[in-house]
């Protein structure tokens, strides 16, 4: 079992070079410098100007030895300084990384809290007037644009009633407030963007919960249930629902590297200063040591995501790390 | 472009005034709070590396130049008392202002100036304003409120770059000024001191009880950063916003409702920059400067302010900014003319042979694509509508939509276009060499589409070099008039900025250079303050 978990992870070091070489190549091919933003058609900024940015840079060497020494940096867990404004990558990525963790696992629980009871309904009352109104309401909520929904909850509930404010993570006096002040604000600017995340997000759950359910009731043992004489909630939700919801546990494990990531649209509207606009605007910069590290843990997560789900599959059926050992 | 590409001098003007303010205001008192909105965050608080609209913005409340510029855009003295121009302009000595002290009590001296001059010019700094300070001699402090500048020769526009905002040696001595803690917790001179930075969302500025022009009235300045326009939009409607910048269409239409009456007050001011549609002059089909102004005849520019801009613009016609000096408003813009624009082009041999509706000069036909950035909604209609203009000449163009870096990297650096429409920012100082020269062809330089006069090169020349400023004036005269006549760009319009600001505060009126000219003095009245 540990051999094995070594073995794994060992293996993901080239995994995780071979992301990072493609991923810094492909971003260097993208016409345009981190030094444009400061000097590109601005007639204040002298040739000479220019090209002495450039070379501060370092980007007057070939891509290879700016990879190299890129490398270098990042195997002392240290992934350098940003062009734009010169702070450390990681000091960027931590200060973004929080709310959106918050936001996205806020509405990941809304998600399954919300999706998982219209899928087994939808289930149970299959080709009902409910069901069918669920589906088009989860479907409606799955193809909306975001943005536009957004706009249109923020001038209703920020301006027409008043009741919630409009964009940011907080309010402008936020440090004079006290403890639970403070708390009540960031909930109330939480409201909208939880909400508008969590609604394109129900269709998914709530589809897979509703087929998954539905496979499951058709069962044998769920004759047999019924047949003992168990009340109908017994059924459904003891002994149907736990075998249901397996696929949807295996389906959220694999959303969790997403949980780091933001949309920029999203973020935008919204005002909320999350790890989606850090990775556009570096982007749009071509801040090549932010757009690395935000790659970079991405890829991190992914892989040890991966690996987890793999070391406990191999928990559960022993098989799979055996015949691992037998290969090598 | 005018978006993208702000120039350091805007900034520096946004703060300005030592003019004689009306007698004090009964009811002016200090206090309260003015929340700003941006689209964008600063990136660095170090003035000489601050590139962006968003840093300068900051930085022009934190900090000042040795000179700036007045409401009707006249350079006077800001840290500097007064100035002397010597030895027919090559010296330039600044007298600086006694008893300024930088925010944390220490006095400003004429030492703060040299180490500002010595980090322009390091080469280890990443500055992209060393290009004025190059030019320099020799810089030399003869006591403590003197600064004495030597050029190797007379350069004009360095007197404004001395606008520059000026950095304290005390603080920045020993530092490496690329990684500093400086550039997020700034010490200055201005009227409002740094009080705290909270990445892409707001930065808060305190104001300045020691200004030496006096205690600002407002007591907090909050930046707050927001991305969207529609968002933005939103929050003035609940009163989250202070200030904004308003598009055409919300000026003219989506804001004239009783609310917005009732709450803020719209001004508008010429915008300090212009739009064209430049030619790579190498490029066959524009070598013959008939085609050029046959082209500018066809194009009803007056039709694309009205229409894009619901009339909020003026058509240009020259590279300086409209109500200033060196615009020479005696060249009239040419009519819109479509019979006069068909005979300049069969006089340079493009005739609809054919009856296709389409011009040929023998086997060619006229056929171009015009380059345009992306993300900018009203340049491209503008792109769409001179497309129409065109056809109607009987000129097939393409428009080609690219993002920013693209467009400069592959296609304007490597002169790999036909035509292109884009915008100039401009500085205050009407010295545009770089744009004109035929010397600034190289990649990256700026006469990107190869414009080559000999007398538009002597005039450049000779303008950077006049002190004199009626002598300065006809030359300024003599290359608008030129250039119009040669047209190596269709000048278009310059726009309108359009602030709106919430009614509560009070002295706000829009000049020519704006309206954040004399900010200090604006003010709340204690009954309609919000904020603590």
């Amino acid at each position: 079992m540990l051999g094995y978990t070594a073995r794994r992870l060992a293996g993901l070091v080239p995994v995780f070079l071979g992301i990072t070489l493609v991923s810094f190549f492909v971003i260097h091919l993208a016409p345009g410098k981190p030094t444009d933003i400061q000097t590109s058609l601005n007639p204040k900024v002298s040739y000479e100007a220019r090209l002495r940015l450039e070379k501060l840079y370092g980007l007057d060497k070939p891509v290879y030895v700016q990879y190299f020494h890129w490398l270098k940096t990042v195997s002392t867990f240290d992934f350098g300084r940003s062009y734009v404004d010169n702070r450390p990558v990681s000091r960027k990525i931590a200060e973004r990384i929080p709310v959106t963790i918050l936001i996205n696992s806020l509405a990941l629980i809304l998600i399954l809290a919300i999706g998982i009871p219209l899928g087994v309904l939808s289930a149970v009352k299959r080709n009902s007037l409910w069901d069918r109104f669920t589906t088009v309401f989860v479907f409606v909520g799955f193809s909306t644009p975001e943005f536009w929904l957004a706009l249109l909850l923020m001038s209703l509930f920020g301006i027409s009633l008043g009741w919630l404010p409009i964009s940011g993570i907080k309010s402008l006096d936020f440090e004079y407030f006290g403890f639970f002040e403070k708390i009540f604000d960031i909930a109330k600017h939480l409201v909208l963007p939880v909400a508008i995340s969590a609604l394109g997000g129900l269709a998914g759950i709530s589809r897979y919960m509703r087929s998954s359910m539905i496979e499951v009731i058709q069962q044998d043992f769920i004759r047999t249930a019924r047949a003992k004489g168990l009340s109908e909630p017994v059924v459904i939700y003891k002994h149907a629902l736990k075998n249901a919801i397996l696929p949807v546990i295996t389906l959220v494990g694999l959303s969790v590297p997403a949980l780091i990531g933001g949309s920029v649209i999203f973020e935008s509207i919204f005002a909320i200063p999350g790890m989606g606009r850090l990775f556009y605007e570096s982007v749009m910069s071509r801040d090549y040591p932010t757009i690395m590290g935000v790659l970079s843990i991405g890829a991190i997560l992914t892989l040890i995501g991966n690996l987890l789900a793999d070391i406990a599959y191999s928990y559960a059926d022993p098989r799979i790390s055996m015949a691992d050992k037998k290969e090598v | 472009m005018n978006i993208k590409i702000p120039l350091i001098l805007l900034a520096v003007s946004f703060f300005c005034s030592t003019e004689a303010l009306p007698a004090e205001d009964p009811d002016a008192s200090y206090g309260d709070a003015i929340v700003v909105s941006s689209i964008a965050d600063a990136r660095t608080l170090v003035p000489i590396l601050s590139s962006d609209a968003s840093s300068s913005d900051i930085c022009g409340m934190v900090f000042n130049g040795l000179v700036k510029y007045d409401k009707d855009i006249n350079l006077i003295g800001d840290l500097a008392e007064s100035w002397e121009i010597l030895d027919d302009g090559t010296v330039i000595v600044f007298h600086i202002r006694r008893g300024v002290k930088w925010h944390d009590g220490a006095p400003f001296t004429s030492k703060d100036v040299e180490f500002t001059y010595r980090k322009l010019t390091d080469p280890n700094v990443r500055t992209p304003y060393s290009g004025d300070f190059d030019r320099i001699l020799k810089l030399e402090t003869p006591d403590e409120f003197t600064v004495k500048v030597t050029y190797k020769e007379p350069f004009v526009p360095g007197l404004s770059s001395w606008g520059m905002w000026i950095m304290p040696e005390h603080i920045l001595r020993d530092q490496d000024l690329n990684n500093t803690a400086f550039s997020r917790n700034p010490v200055g001179t201005g009227p409002y001191k740094f009080k705290s930075w909270r990445t892409g969302e707001k930065i808060e500025l305190v104001s300045n009880h020691d200004y030496f022009e006096g205690r600002p009235y407002i007591d907090r300045y909050i930046y707050r950063v927001i991305p969207d326009d529609a968002t933005i939009f939103l929050e003035l409607q609940t009163l989250g916003v202070d200030l904004a910048t308003l598009s055409p269409l919300q000026y003219t239409r989506q804001t004239e409702n009783n609310f917005f009456k009732k709450h803020y007050k719209k001004f508008k001011y010429p915008s300090f920059g212009f739009t064209y549609m430049a030619y790579n002059l190498s490029d066959p089909k524009f070598s013959d400067v008939r085609v050029r102004q046959a082209m500018n005849y066809a194009v009803n520019k007056q039709e694309i302010v009205d229409t894009i801009f619901f009339g909020l613009g003026r058509v240009t016609t020259g590279p300086y900014m409209m109500d200033s000096w060196a615009y020479n408003s005696d060249v009239r813009p040419a009519p819109y003319d479509l019979t006069r624009a068909k005979a300049l082009l069969a006089d340079a041999g493009w005739v609809d042979a054919d009856m296709d509706g389409w011009l040929e000069k023998g086997a060619d036909e006229f056929e171009f694509t015009l380059i345009v950035n992306q993300g900018n909604a009203e340049r491209q209609r503008t792109a769409e509508m001179i497309q129409r203009y065109l056809k109607y000449a009987g000129i097939r163009m393409k428009i080609r939509v690219l993002e920013w870096s693209a467009l400069i990297n592959e296609f304007i650096d490597k002169k790999r276009f036909e035509a292109v429409l884009m915008g100039w920012f401009l500085a205050r100082d009407p010295d545009n060499y770089d744009i004109w020269h035929s010397s600034k062809t190289r990649a990256g330089e700026f006469n990107f589409i190869g414009y080559n006069n000999p007398d538009v090169d002597r005039l450049l020349g000779e303008g950077r070099r006049t002190f004199d400023q009626p002598r300065r004036e006809k030359i300024y005269h003599r290359i608008h008039e030129i250039i119009y006549e040669d047209q190596p760009y269709m000048f278009l319009y310059s726009g309108e900025t359009l602030p709106i600001v919430s009614k509560r505060f009070k002295n706000v009126e829009a000049s020519p250079i704006g309206i954040g000219y004399n900010f200090i003095k604006w003010y709340v009245p204690k009954p309609e303050q919000r904020y603590r």
